[in-house]
């Protein structure tokens, strides 16, 4: 490819799995049991999510990184307003897969995809599809909190600001609400002006999250937002993700077992590339159908 | 034994070695620094006077050099002896002393002279009472109107010329129906001219009608006009404050004023000027250079071994010896491309070269080239640090490659780039020998940013403190005396390239904390 190979130089060791990622939930036989009850004490799935309309629908994918396949044959949906995680170990594909929704894997070359990603009526990877946009509906929070070198404002302005938004109320109203929404605004209402690096390492998540939802996208990509995070911290992306819920359709990749099976509505179960299982979670937790999946979530897998 | 194979096993033999690398560097640059500063600083500092009896006559003058058989004066009076410094052999010295009433007296021609005052005189008339407080009393006056004298001659006098020049020039190129009016103005112009001269005459005589009659220690005096007295200074008669006073004195005419007797007196004034601006000038056009064209090698540009060939050529840019350069910027910019410019807008003036011609635009510009490796390399480093995640968070957010770049990776990078252009000012101030072909001169007639209009003139020509040193102390035909010149000048140099780059330094810091104390 001609140009970008900078920005995306190949990586051969993506992400390497937490240590707590393999033995979720050893003790318990049946790891329903150990979930923690959701926040507020709201019952696991909502039958609302059962009803709704799927958003993102994903058919016959196949990626491939140059001769290597990286996925195959994924077929999966997305509902509106639910939270869907995917899992699996390491190197299964399952950023692989996020990636493919907001066209990221596009930055690295020697990516070839096949099937169709849609979202809404609108098909992703159709000819002629404006990728800046597309980005603009998908928003994206990644493994290890990435703020720009900015202050906190001009961090959760940047979406809005590329877009050629100058009005002043409208940014700031912008900032405000993100900020609210990701919980963040208490915290940091009083010192905007300073770098958002200045901030911890949680807080600087729930500054990233600000600044993807500032744009107001329809979906939000989580690609492990918690990995680098003490429990506490955690706890609080999660309160976060189960509020944003309302407004965003989500899509979270987590190694954590007790993560997805708190806050996801669906799960889906990756391994080699391949979409084994998927289902409602509570399903899928408390009664897979497949023996991989149940040697997986309760850690006797490989 | 075990105890030498345990001490380098744990490495301590390496951190003593650094550790002495480090200090012998450090060594070396304050020995450096120390050695210039403490030739050039002491220069100034007014020395005893001191009377001696050789078998030759009485010699006056300041000891400025020891060794174990002869001692070195300097007697000055260039005018009457020929020569300022004297070997005299120990064993012919007699009768030390130092009078109170020897003065060393600092002209505008030939260099300061040492002996005593005599008299001064006013429209030929003795002015009764003690001459030493009688030139201290008409001083002041003489001084505001050579000063006057000075500046009417430099810029109204140029001025006027100027302007008759170019009305000269456009008289050519108008047809005749046009030209009476033209002409009337020169005309005028000359009238105002031949004026001023008039004005001037008058003044000069004014000046030379208070003169004052000096005394050397051989008896034989000299009379010159008082409005040519720089400074007296009464060495002998002056406490340790007048003597700081003194120096104080001479130090800020050293810094600030114009050079004097082919620039080993005086001040250094213009080549500060030119060095800060040549600089300055070759920084705005060193970082875009540099800057874009490390954008597009890292950013843009297909990653093969074409580009990495680029790259070590780029490298090796940097080690060509500065004078190819000076050969290049000589015969592209200065030849080729001043001269197309000057055949295309200023063929009026030819063959009187404007662009063609060594200025301080096609200096800046050479040195621009010379330190654009370094420019390139820091700006492509900096750039390949600025995080991936954070290209990543901006593209996921719907920017543009080149919005990413824009708004994150060039902010991200800028301490990095500032880094490069501190390195490149630091190399560009010292460089001397392409500018001896591109624009310096030995003495400029004006600087390269005045009062007149367009206020920048790039195509002057221009001084240079490096070139100064060279010149001062290679080319001057009076080195003994130009030596602590070439010591100052070269404190003066170094001073120059820390102001500049403190300046920088400033910028990168206060940048570095606006990021955050992000990844640099
Ligand atoms: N840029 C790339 N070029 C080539 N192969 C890649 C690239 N990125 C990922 N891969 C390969 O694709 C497969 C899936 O990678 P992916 O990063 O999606 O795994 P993952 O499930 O996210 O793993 P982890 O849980 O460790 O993050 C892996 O085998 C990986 O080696
Ligand atoms: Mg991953």
């Amino acid at each position: 490819m001609p140009a970008g190979e900078a920005m995306t130089e190949f990586d051969p060791n993506p992400t390497v799995p937490e240590p707590e990622a393999l033995m979720p939930v050893q003790a318990e036989p049946r790891p329903a049991q150990t979930m923690a009850p959701r926040p507020g004490g709201i019952p696991l799935t909502d039958a609302t999510v059962l009803t709704a309309p799927p958003l993102i629908g994903i058919q016959d994918l196949n990626l491939f990184y140059g001769e290597k396949q990286a996925l195959h044959g994924i077929n999966l949906e997305v509902r509106e307003h639910s939270v869907m995680s995917l899992i699996g170990p390491s190197g299964c594909g399952k950023s692989t897969l996020l990636r493919c929704l907001n066209r990221m894997n596009d930055l690295i070359g020697n990516v070839r995809v096949e099937g169709r990603v849609t979202i809404g009526e609108d098909d992703l990877y159709a000819p002629g599809v404006d990728v800046i946009t597309l980005r603009k509906r998908m928003g994206m929070v990644f493994q290890k909190s990435n703020p720009f070198p900015k202050s906190i404002y001009e961090n959760v302005a940047y979406g809005l600001r590329i877009q050629g938004v100058k009005d002043k109320n409208i940014l700031d109203e912008a900032v405000e609400r993100s900020l609210i929404s990701s919980g963040l605004w208490d915290e940091v209402k009083d010192r905007l002006k300073d770098s958002g690096l200045g901030l911890s390492g949680g807080q600087q998540q729930r500054l990233c999250i600000a600044r993807a939802l500032a744009v107001r996208p329809e979906v939000l990509l989580m690609d492990e937002p918690c990995s680098a995070l003490d429990p506490l911290a955690t706890s609080r992306i999660e309160e976060l993700i189960f509020e944003l819920k309302r407004d965003f359709t989500i899509v979270i990749v987590t190694h954590n077992m007790q993560q997805a099976a708190r806050v996801s509505d669906f799960t889906a179960f990756f391994w080699m590339g391949k979409l084994i299982e998927t289902g409602l979670t509570e399903m899928l937790f408390t009664n897979p159908r497949v023996r991989m999946t149940e040697d997986y979530i309760s850690g006797r897998f490989g | 034994m075990a105890n030498i194979r345990e001490w380098w096993r744990r490495g301590s033999a390496l951190i003593w070695f650094s550790g002495a690398a480090l200090a012998f560097s450090l060594l070396m640059i304050f020995g450096l620094i120390g050695y210039i500063g403490a030739k050039g600083l002491g220069f100034f500092w007014p020395g005893a006077i001191v009377r001696v009896v050789t078998p030759e006559g009485p010699v006056l003058g300041e000891i400025t050099g020891e060794e174990p058989d002869q001692v070195q004066f300097h007697v000055a009076n260039r005018d009457l002896f020929g020569q300022d410094y004297r070997w005299i052999p120990r064993s012919e010295l007699k009768e030390m002393t130092k009078p109170l009433d020897a003065v060393v007296v600092e002209r505008l021609e030939y260099g300061p002279f040492i002996g005593r005052i005599q008299r001064v005189e006013k429209d030929g008339q003795i002015v009764q009472g003690d001459p030493q407080e009688a030139l201290r009393r008409l001083r002041p006056a003489a001084m505001t109107l050579s000063k006057h004298i000075r500046s009417l001659d430099r810029n109204e006098v140029g001025a006027l010329n100027r302007q008759i020049e170019d009305l000269r020039l456009e008289l050519n190129g108008t047809p005749p129906a046009g030209r009476p009016a033209l002409e009337a103005r020169v005309k005028a112009l000359q009238e105002t001219y031949e004026a001023t001269q008039a004005r001037l005459e008058v003044l000069r005589n004014q000046a030379a009608a208070v003169t004052v009659t000096l005394e050397a220690a051989d008896g034989q005096t000299k009379t010159i006009p008082l409005a040519s007295v720089v400074r007296v200074v009464p060495s002998n008669a002056l406490g340790a404050f007048g003597k700081t006073g003194a120096y104080l004195s001479r130090l800020w005419e050293f810094i600030a004023d114009d050079p004097r007797e082919s620039n080993t007196e005086g001040g250094i004034f213009p080549a500060i000027f030119g060095t800060v601006m040549m600089v300055l000038i070759m920084s705005v056009l060193v970082v875009p250079l540099g800057v874009m064209a490390a954008l597009y090698m890292r950013e843009y540009a297909r990653q093969g071994w074409l580009l990495r060939a680029l790259r070590i050529a780029v490298n090796n840019l940097a080690g060509v010896p500065s004078i190819v350069f000076g050969v290049f910027g000589l015969g592209f910019f200065v030849y080729l491309v001043g001269g197309t410019i000057d055949q295309i807008f200023f063929s009026a003036k030819l063959p009187a070269p404007t662009f063609g011609t060594g200025g301080i635009l096609w200096a800046a510009l050479t040195l621009a080239l010379l330190t654009v490796p370094v420019v390139i390399v820091a700006t492509e480093e900096a750039l390949a640090a600025v995080p991936r995640s954070q290209r990543e968070a901006s593209l996921a957010l719907g920017a543009t490659r080149w919005q990413t770049l824009w708004n994150v990776v060039i902010p991200g990078a800028m301490p990095g780039i500032l880094t490069g252009l501190i390195l490149a000012m630091a190399r560009g101030a010292g460089e001397v020998a392409p500018l001896m072909l591109t624009g310096v001169v030995k003495l400029a007639p004006s600087m390269p940013l005045d009062g007149t209009f367009p206020f920048l003139h790039l195509d002057r020509k221009f001084m240079h403190l490096g070139f100064h040193i060279y010149d001062v102390g290679f080319q001057s035909p009076n080195s003994e005396a130009a030596k602590p010149m070439v010591f100052m000048t070269a404190l003066l140099l170094l001073l120059v390239v820390v102001v500049l780059n403190l300046f920088a330094l400033r910028l990168r810091n206060r940048l570095r904390a606006r990021l955050g104390g992000g990844a640099f």
